[in-house]
């Protein structure tokens, strides 16, 4: 009778245990669910489409200004073009900042330097790591936005830039981890026989050691990448806020995420403007979520190609 | 020759690196340093956030983060325990669910602020209103228990990863030592496995928690209110919590010359706190890896 | 120490459930926290709730019947109104609370003696992009404006640009401390809020057009209507209020709660008699 009670006690935890694997995939499939499901209206009801309907979202408009997002307005307009400009130029800077930066890094403490500096640099990478992005959204509005004019000469204190770079301090700890793991995971017999033929430390490093290593670096740039797509707190506070239609990086900008995150307190639940912030929404979790996949299948594949070759 | 250039310059990537750390947490402290009193941690806010403290932000931020864990760890750990203890090795299914780990970390933390609203507080909710509140709105509108699960979503990630570090580092002769005694593949893990995990699982709650402490975007509509009376005590309250109030600060109060002290020390008080539990988490961390290897 | 206990009675004042909720317009979120903070000192027994997130977040939290008040600082449009009606079943009721003068801020060193409505207009418009149209030394102007889910920001694009769209370039911000913070660091910026505190900016004379003279916000000419762009704070709820919420509405725009607009920087709705 002790042996029943404890069986079923135990086939009860386990069934437990096996239902829990499934709530990260619940938790996607959720997510994917109840943002689409407040979006969908733009495609269906049509007052959301009149008001917002796909062709107004992504089509040049009449009148002076072909891509404007103003939904507050008499006539409200809804171009979401200006805003993947702004969450484009955003995280094209925080990447051209960040990787070459943190790649650097992880180059020379992994393969250059004394074990101890990585000692001292791995902490520091966590610190950095460890400042949550509406500190760092602070620090840039408040300091670096001045700085930042005054060193590049840009006539808006608010712009691509400073929010480019706030935003790459947050990128940066993402990928020097991720690319230093892959970079010590190289054996160390690649090095030992490169030196052996009279290499250099660094055409060990440049010609053998980072090619083995290229999967998990271009894993630790795509992460990067998609971290960068996603962090609302560093733009709303940092870029300006503006939806300019403009390559130019020296302007302000207005991103996906932090048009959400501005905008979604004031919207009447069920407006055209509700649902719109809602297709945003599902496009941002789209996005990463094709380029999560697309990463990992192709560090597979170059992971395959690499170790077949080998 | 070129080679020298080119290692220098990545000794330089380190530096600047190195700089813009020191830079952005330098002006905190210096700046910050100023109003940190217990008094100033204790006490309320005081003439429009212009005096007085931060205790119900720093309150506020501790009930959510404990809701959270005690949503997170459980969950966490349980998938953890699935994937390295039950699955059948190279099975789709263990694939898939690690694959969903891996996206669910990627997924933008405003994305999880639409979830919480559209999933916790509009479905959940007001379902909850309707089934057992008749038409009062009690759980139907933010509040802390939303803002908490919503959390334990984004940083379930983060326990997963670090409790499955902990459980592969346990050598398999243990498993089989327990197995070879007669024990369940339950009581294996519940007795043997668990134990030595706990470090893993440490590790993976506190940085659970650091992250869930800082992230603004996804408690903006799912409970965090600027300026609240009482402390909250039901689970749903609003809640004051460190990471809104310096959003907020830092754009909406009035008065920016009188805020900005207490801005720099809430920000203080805020990365003081992630950081103690980010160093603690490393440190335990850093244990069980030393463990490890002189175990092999 | 005395407001640690003050939040104590307060938690447990709010299981007793004499809670009044507040919601809405960030440019009065700290006039209703200083209302909130000494109406409870000096009434015990009462929790009132302040949050921000603009006045349209508070007009649809009055729709959504998540809220007793709405802080707006500025009127609800009709479509709103008859949303509340058909929701909850109630009329609205719009209480004027406080008077503000929306300002247009410039840095403290710009010399820019006046500004027209006309002028205003067509800078937010982006027609207008240059100082030296206005006769200034200083190169681009750089225009600052607030988030769409601002009460200040609606009020701005009625009256100031006529319904116009704001132009692209303009940064938005999503609050007066922003704006102002903004501008002190910003030789070249142009941006306008509430009436506020802040160092090393100043506010900018306006006047109606080029014959008028150009008055500055002060609480004379924004109680007396002369400055251009001045704006009544309001309360709404929905249907009239009752019990604690009349209370606390009564105190406000009793003599108490009027001082204290003057006190976190709004205007009285009425000049205050002399003692």
């Amino acid at each position: 009778m002790r042996t029943g009670g404890i069986l079923s006690a135990e086939k009860a935890v386990e069934a437990l245990i096996r239902l829990s694997a499934f709530s990260a995939i619940l938790g996607l499939f959720l997510i994917f669910v109840f943002i689409g499901k407040e979006a969908l209206p733009v495609l269906t009801s049509p007052e959301a489409r009149k008001e917002a309907g796909l062709s107004k979202l992504f089509l040049p408009q009449e009148g002076p200004r072909p891509y404007s997002w103003q939904p507050v307005s008499e006539i409200p307009k809804y171009s979401i073009l200006p805003l993947f400009m702004g969450t484009l130029k955003v995280t094209l800077v925080a990447i051209l900042f960040a990787i070459p930066l943190a790649l650097g890094a992880a180059l020379f403490t992994s393969e250059f330097a004394p074990d101890w500096t990585k000692e001292l640099l791995k902490p520091i990478i966590e610190l950095l790591a460890g400042i949550p992005s509406v500190v760092l959204g602070f620090f840039a509005l408040m300091v670096m936005a001045s700085c930042v004019q005054d060193a590049f000469g840009i006539i808006y204190r608010l712009n691509a830039v400073n929010a480019g770079i706030a935003l790459g301090l947050a990128v940066i700890p993402i990928v020097y981890t991720m690319a230093d793991d892959a970079l010590t995971a190289v054996p160390k017999s690649y090095r030992e026989a490169s030196i052996a033929m009279g290499a250099s430390a660094w055409q060990t490093a440049s010609k053998v050691v980072f090619p083995a290593a290229l999967p998990g670096i271009l894993a630790a740039c795509v992460l990067g990448f998609g971290r960068a797509i996603g962090e609302t707190m560093i733009v709303l506070m940092a870029s300006g806020n503006a939806p300019v239609m403009t390559w130019a990086l020296q302007k302000p900008v207005r991103s996906l995420s932090a048009t959400v995150a501005a905008e979604l307190g004031e919207v009447v639940v069920g407006s055209p403007h509700y649902h719109v912030l809602f297709l945003i929404g599902t496009l941002l979790f789209v996005f990463t979520f094709a380029l999560n996949l697309f990463a990992h299948w192709f560090v597979r594949r170059l992971q395959r190609k690499i170790l077949g070759a080998a | 020759m070129m080679g020298r250039f080119f290692i220098a310059l990545s000794a330089l990537c380190c530096a600047v690196i190195v700089a813009m750390t020191a830079f952005v947490l330098g002006d905190i402290a210096y700046f910050g340093w100023e109003k940190l009193t217990l008094s100033f941690l204790l006490a309320a806010p005081e003439q429009g956030m212009a005096a007085g403290g931060i205790f119900p932000a720093i309150f506020g931020t501790f009930f959510l983060v404990l809701i959270m864990t005690v949503a997170v760890i459980p969950l966490g750990v349980m998938t953890a325990v699935y994937l390295n203890e039950y699955a059948p090795k190279h099975s789709r299914l263990v694939q898939w669910v690690r694959l969903a780990i891996a996206n669910l970390s990627g997924v933008p933390a405003i994305v999880f602020g639409l979830f919480g609203l559209g999933f916790f507080i509009d479905f959940v909710g007001k379902g909850m209103d309707a089934a057992f509140f008749g038409s009062r709105l009690v759980f139907g509108q933010p509040a802390i228990l939303w803002a908490a699960l919503t959390l334990a979503l984004l940083t379930l990630p983060t326990v997963v990863v670090a409790t499955e570090e902990a459980l592969r580092a346990i050598p398999d002769s243990h498993r089989e030592v327990a197995y070879s005694l007669g024990a369940t593949r339950l009581q294996m893990v519940r007795r043997v496995v668990l134990p030595q995990a706990i470090g893993g699982i440490l590790t993976g709650g506190i940085l659970a928690v650091s992250r869930g402490a800082g992230e603004v975007a996804p408690i903006l509509f799912t409970g965090a209110a600027y300026f609240l009376p009482y402390l909250p005590k039901k689970l749903n309250d609003q809640f004051m919590e460190l990471g809104y109030h310096i959003y907020v600060m830092a754009t909406q109060s009035p008065d920016v010359e009188a805020t900005k002290p207490i801005l720099y020390s809430t920000v203080f008080v805020l990365l003081a706190l992630t950081f103690v539990l980010n160093f603690t988490a490393i440190w335990v961390r850093s244990r069980i890896r030393r463990r490890l290897r002189l175990a092999k | 120490m005395k407001t640690l206990a003050l939040i104590l009675a307060a938690s447990l004042a709010s299981a007793a459930g004499k809670t009044v909720t507040i919601k809405g317009s960030d440019t009065m979120v700290i006039l209703g926290q200083r209302w909130a903070e000494d109406y409870m000192k000096s009434h015990p027994g009462t929790v009132i709730q302040v949050t921000g997130g603009g006045s349209g977040t508070g007009i649809a939290a009055l729709i959504n019947g998540s809220t007793d008040i709405a802080e707006a600082s500025r009127p609800m449009k009709a479509e709103e109104k008859a949303s509340v009606k058909r929701k909850q079943g109630k009329d609205v009721s719009e209480i004027p609370v406080a008077q503000d003068g929306v300002a247009l801020y410039v840095h403290k060193a710009n010399p820019l003696k006046k500004i027209t409505l006309a002028q205003a207009k067509r800078i937010y418009a982006g027609e207008l992009t240059q100082w030296s149209e206005l006769g200034i030394k200083l190169s681009q102007i750089i225009v600052y404006g607030r988030e769409n889910n601002s009460g200040t920001y609606a009020y701005f694009k009625e009256h100031v640009l006529g319904n116009q769209d704001f132009a692209p370039e303009v940064l938005s911000l999503p609050g007066t401390a922003a704006v102002i913070n903004a501008i002190s660091k910003d030789k070249n910026a142009i941006g306008y809020g509430g009436i506020a505190y802040g160092k090393g900016i100043r506010a900018v004379p306006v006047g109606n057009d080029e014959k008028s003279p150009a008055l500055e916000p002060t609480m004379k000419n924004v109680l007396d209507g002369s400055y251009p762009i001045s704006r009544a704070l309001y309360f709404y709820t929905a249907g009239k209020p009752e019990g604690e919420m009349k209370r606390f509405i009564d105190w406000v725009l009793g003599p108490e709660g009027q001082r204290i607009c003057g006190q976190v920087g709004y205007y009285p709705l009425k000049k205050p008699s002399k003692p």
